[in-house]
């Protein structure tokens, strides 16, 4: 049992979470910019293909992007109005994809939904069905397509069903303010989720430094029946992270290239189940979320709810404009994409709109490996940080993958405590692309 | 003294090994190794000289695949192996690129690592033009010579006379900028971007801007149209110099 | 033209923020941690501490600079880790010898212990311990004449003495004669606190436990080296004692003399020379202690610490092999292992 010892533990950090800048402000609902540019590659997989043209009039809540192949999801207008441009541009995270831009009407009008209040009578299908009508995603960060999720093939037994309320990103608040002031949607949303999986045990995973929506959430789960309850998370950076906080909640671990079904849990995020609670209940596709605008050079950090297509200029504006960014990220500080300017728009994975001023953020040096081994007692992936790195920098690629290089999370851990500023993430994406194209070519 | 014995009786060992277990090679082998220049550049698709001059003795692979030594080797591995003698163009690597930190602009400052794959994959490259060259000199540290040189203005620059034409670079580029051409040829239009005029104009000063001009001035159609980019057609002959200066964005150039 | 949001966005990938660390303010504190032993050494040795001190953290300084220059690398030497270097080599030294064969040392240390592999975070050995043994073996006598000093409470009448406390051990168990001390309390606090023959910087354990306090308070340093490596040798010392009292001295005096404290909190500790895992820490430790041990118990030198961490800094590459950790799914101890494979 020695090894044990060694890894009783969970791996990780603690960066200043800096949450105090946005967590006490209440959701405040964005008005309608004058343009809205939704991109049709805002879920993991295929990106959807758009189906509508320019020029066409658009309802709010029609379909505008239809998902193509099976790990794919629908896009829907997020208002009504017509349809400016169909046209590539580029995504948050660089290359370009079809996005359509829409010009709000004002008029706001809904097409026709179809609510489903008996959903404790419907069959599962159909309430998949809605579900991926509704185009809901994994809105935690990866965007896995949710109807997707909830299909696990007949042999994969799942047992429990965690809401992912971690947060565990630093400046983010998003789903704190969902927690605090939505509770019973989520949790209608994650009991549909359980109905739909036939799953009787649901835990909702709070790291301990939100003890108010601990408070929030628990108070709406005492009313259920089953075996539910609200646990309180060890506040360590990253165990918002699926297979961590399988293992942290669960003791299982997810076998490495496995998925969660794979030790019979799923995770979802809170503002997934409340998306899955407003596509079944209401009939509403996911055509907004809540972005916390943050950050020092933000003149009141905010947190939104913004409509999926919205420029980041326009949510910077609403949010006293910047004052001083040297960076831009949508997303947390720990995993966002850097953005090279304010013309990207929400998606629906989008949980954060987050501005540095140039002394808080790295600046990487690729300086020598000095083998202090802090980026190995902070990886949660049990990998060797410093050594990947070393092999991926003289691009020996073979042997990066012979350690494990394609077990990296990317939670940039290794790179936050590294003090010769090595860019590890970087190594590590490349030496990723690189064993993912090798297992593609056999 | 047990040392030195233990060392002598190794040493015979060792010699008597080497004389009986020595691997029994076609000694041409050896010949054509020692005329081809030894630059290991990989150019000719084996894995070094030495599996290359294996392949031209055993495998009757042909002789005119080496860059580097260019038609000498040609004619001394001809005589060599009695056979006649085959002719190969020289050719050079050109980065089909002009515009460097003075001309065309950059979108953000890329912090990472220094490599033009690794930039390309941070929000599509620091550059404005999404064709051009980074400039973080990947192609310069794959070239088995050192003749591709990195201006301080940031662009990646081909020293025809230095290169050996090897094509190393050409699989290096993520933006697929490097092309192999015919050494003769000294003209050509060092832009590889595929926008429309205007856009082009918006990024960069010494851009194609497909006026089309150059295309009706060279002889034998030399210069065609790729969509609303003007690209020189290697295997014609471009003499006319008009061309260079009838550019309106100056991006013809000999070189 | 079209020249963007004017100043540029910097981008560049995940992480965006960063815990502050730098190689240099490791290597500052590094320093500040030596600074009592310093003044330890500066209050017993005066000015020939002062002298080899400054000498060596110069030497150290201009001979990187030099080899930075002369390689046409970046000019590295404001990470502070020549200065490091510099300090340990003083500390490591006899305070009567001559400056000139301490500049030697430096240029050895940094030169062929550091920059010829490339320079900080390249080199396979401490370049200190490099540079001292490179001088143990160059001027033998130079790095083993000490200066008289009045032992507390000796056996024999001589109450004034040139070897270091190991040292005379060493002379009199292989001549016969009588233990030189009396290792009673007063000696060892005596010891304890700085009053013996010896190196420099490696005279006071307590001063160097005071600064080791600060870089285990800073996270610098962990537990696992100075503790496997000082409990192994008190470990084997109790041992010997045990079974052979007569050829041996007290637990208690390994720990306060010679360099076992210098070595096993500042120079195993060194992070580019010694394993990466705290479990490769632990087998790093023990190997040093055994070393040590066994070099002052039956070797032919007093003293073992530096040819023990130089040896095990050539294992350390293969340490780092085999204590590499599990890898998050795979394989494993983990319950749920069982229900899923």
């Amino acid at each position: 049992m020695v090894p044990r010892l060694f890894h009783a533990r969970p791996r990780g950090v603690h960066p200043d979470d800096r949450k105090a800048l946005s967590a006490a402000m209440p959701v405040e609902t964005l008005p309608l910019p004058s343009i809205l540019r939704v991109s049709m590659a805002q879920h993991l997989g295929a990106p959807a293909t758009p189906v509508v043209k320019k020029g066409e009039a658009v309802r709010r809540g029609q379909r505008i992007g239809a998902a193509s192949g099976f790990i794919s999801a629908h896009v829907h207008a997020p208002t009504s109005g017509t349809v400016k441009a169909v046209q590539d541009a580029p995504t948050l995270s660089g290359p370009p994809a079809p996005a359509v831009d829409i010009e709000p009407d004002g008029e706001d009008a809904w097409t026709d939904l179809q609510p489903c209040p008996a959903w404790r009578n419907t069959p599962a299908a159909a309430l998949v069905e809605r579900i991926a009508e509704a185009g809901v995603v994994g809105m935690g960060g990866a965007g896995f397509p949710t109807h997707v999720k909830l299909q696990p093939p007949p042999e994969k037994h799942i047992d429990t069903l965690i809401i992912n309320g971690a947060e565990c990103e630093p400046y983010l608040t998003a789903d704190y303010r969902l927690m605090l002031e939505d509770p019973q949607r989520i949790w209608t949303g994650a009991c549909i989720i359980a109905h739909v999986l036939g799953v009787e045990r649901v835990r909702i995973a709070i790291e301990d430094n939100k003890p108010d929506a601990i408070a929030a959430m628990a108070g709406v789960v005492r009313e259920f029946k089953g075996d539910a309850a609200v646990v309180s998370l060890e506040t360590l950076y990253p165990q918002g992270a699926e297979k961590q906080q399988i293992r942290a909640l669960l003791g299982r671990e997810v076998p490495s290239g496995g998925l969660p079904m794979d030790v019979g849990a799923l995770v979802e995020n809170v503002a997934t189940a409340c998306a899955v609670h407003d596509a079944v209940l209401t009939g509403q596709p996911l055509i907004e979320r809540i972005v916390t605008v943050t950050g020092t050079p933000v003149q009141r950090p905010k947190n939104v709810r913004a409509r999926i297509g919205t420029c980041f200029n326009d949510l910077a504006g609403f949010c006293g404009g910047l004052k001083g960014a040297a960076k831009l990220i949508a997303g947390g500080p720990m995993m966002g994409l850097a953005q090279p300017s304010l013309d990207g728009a929400v998606t629906k994975t989008a949980s954060g709109v987050l501005a540095l001023a140039s002394e808080e953020c790295t600046a990487f040096e690729s300086l020598p490996c000095i083998g202090c081994g802090r980026c190995i007692a902070a990886c949660p992936a049990g990998l060797v940080p410093a050594e990947l790195s070393l092999y991926l920098e003289a691009e020996d690629y073979e042997a990066a993958a012979a350690c494990h290089v394609m077990d990296c999370i990317e939670c940039g851990c290794c790179a936050y405590v590294c003090p010769a500023r090595r860019p590890m993430v970087q190594h590590m994406r490349r030496g990723k692309a690189w064993a993912a194209a090798r297992s593609r070519s056999r | 003294m047990v040392i030195g014995g233990a060392g002598l009786v190794c040493g015979a060992a060792l010699a008597f090994a080497a004389r009986f277990l020595a691997v029994h090679e076609d000694p041409r082998i050896e010949k054509v190794l020692d005329i081809l220049p030894g630059a290991n550049c990989g150019g000719c698709a084996y894995a070094g000289c030495a599996d290359y001059a294996r392949a031209i003795v055993v495998d009757n692979a042909p002789i005119n695949l080496c860059a580097p030594g260019g038609q000498e080797v040609i004619d001394r591995l001809a005589a060599f192996l009695g056979v006649a003698s085959q002719t190969r163009e020289r050719n050079v690597a050109i980065v089909l690129c002009g515009g460097d930190d003075e001309h065309a602009g950059r979108k953000f400052d890329y912090n990472g690592i220094a490599d033009c794959a690794a930039a390309h994959a941070v929000a599509g490259g620091d550059k404005q033009c999404v064709f051009g060259c980074l400039g973080y000199g990947t192609c310069a540290r794959v070239c088995p010579v050192g003749a591709i040189e990195i201006t301080p203005q940031r662009i990646a620059r081909v020293h025809p006379d230095v290169c050996i034409g090897c094509g190393a670079c050409v699989d290096a580029c993520p933006r697929h900028l490097i092309r192999l051409v015919p050494a003769e040829r000294r003209i050509h239009v060092l832009c590889s971007s595929k926008d429309k005029g205007p856009r082009v104009k918006e990024v960069c000063t010494v851009g194609c801007i497909g006026c089309t001009r150059c295309t009706r001035l060279a002889e034998n159609e030399a210069i065609r149209m790729d969509g609303a980019l003007a690209v020189v057609d290697y295997s014609k002959d471009l003499e006319s110099e008009a061309v260079i200066e009838k550019c309106p964005t100056r991006c013809i150039v000999k070189r | 033209m079209n020249p963007q949001a004017d100043p540029r966005f910097v981008v560049s990938p995940s992480p965006h923020v960063h815990s502050g660390v730098t190689v240099r303010r490791i290597m500052l504190d590094v320093v500040i941690a030596m600074l009592p032993a310093l003044a330890v050494a500066l209050w017993f040795f005066g000015w020939n501490a002062l002298r080899l001190v400054s000498a060596c953290v110069v030497g150290c300084v201009a001979v990187e600079w030099l080899c930075r220059r002369g390689m046409r690398r970046d000019i590295g030497v404001t990470d502070l880790s020549a200065v490091v270097t510099g300090m340990l080599l003083a500390f490591n030294l006899p305070p009567t010898l001559p400056t000139w064969m301490a500049v030697v040392g430096c240029a050895v240390a940094v030169g062929l212990g550091k920059q010829v592999f490339g320079g900080i975070g390249y080199n396979p050995f401490n370049p200190a311990l490099v540079g001292r043994v490179a001088l143990t073996i160059s001027f033998p006598v130079a790095m083993t004449r000490w200066t008289p000093w009045r032992v507390p409470s000796p056996l024999s009448i001589e109450a004034v003495t040139t070897a270091t406390p190991l040292g005379a051990v060493k002379t009199a168990l292989s001549s016969g004669e009588p233990m030189p001390y009396a290792f009673d309390g007063r000696t060892l606090l005596d010891f304890f606190l700085g009053n013996q023959n010896g190196c420099l910087g490696e005279v006071s354990a307590a001063a160097l436990l005071l600064g080791a306090a600060y870089l285990l308070a800073r996270g610098w340093i962990s537990w696992h080296i100075p503790v496997t490596y000082v409990g192994t040798v008190a470990l084997l010392a109790a041992a010997v004692r045990a079974t052979d009292p007569a050829h041996s001295i007290p637990v208690a005096a390994h720990l306060v003399t010679g360099g076992l404290m210098l070595g096993a909190l500042y120079m195993a500790t060194d992070m580019v020379t010694s394993p990466m895992t705290k479990r490769g820490h632990l087998v790093f430790g023990a190997g040093c202690g055994v070393l040590t041990f066994v070099i002052r118990q039956w070797g032919g030198y007093p003293e073992g610490v530096s040819f023990s961490i130089l040896l095990m800094n050539a294992c350390t590459p293969l340490i780092n092999r085999y204590t590499r950790p599990r890898v998050f799914g795979h394989g494993g101890r983990s319950p749920a292992r069982k229900t899923t494979a």
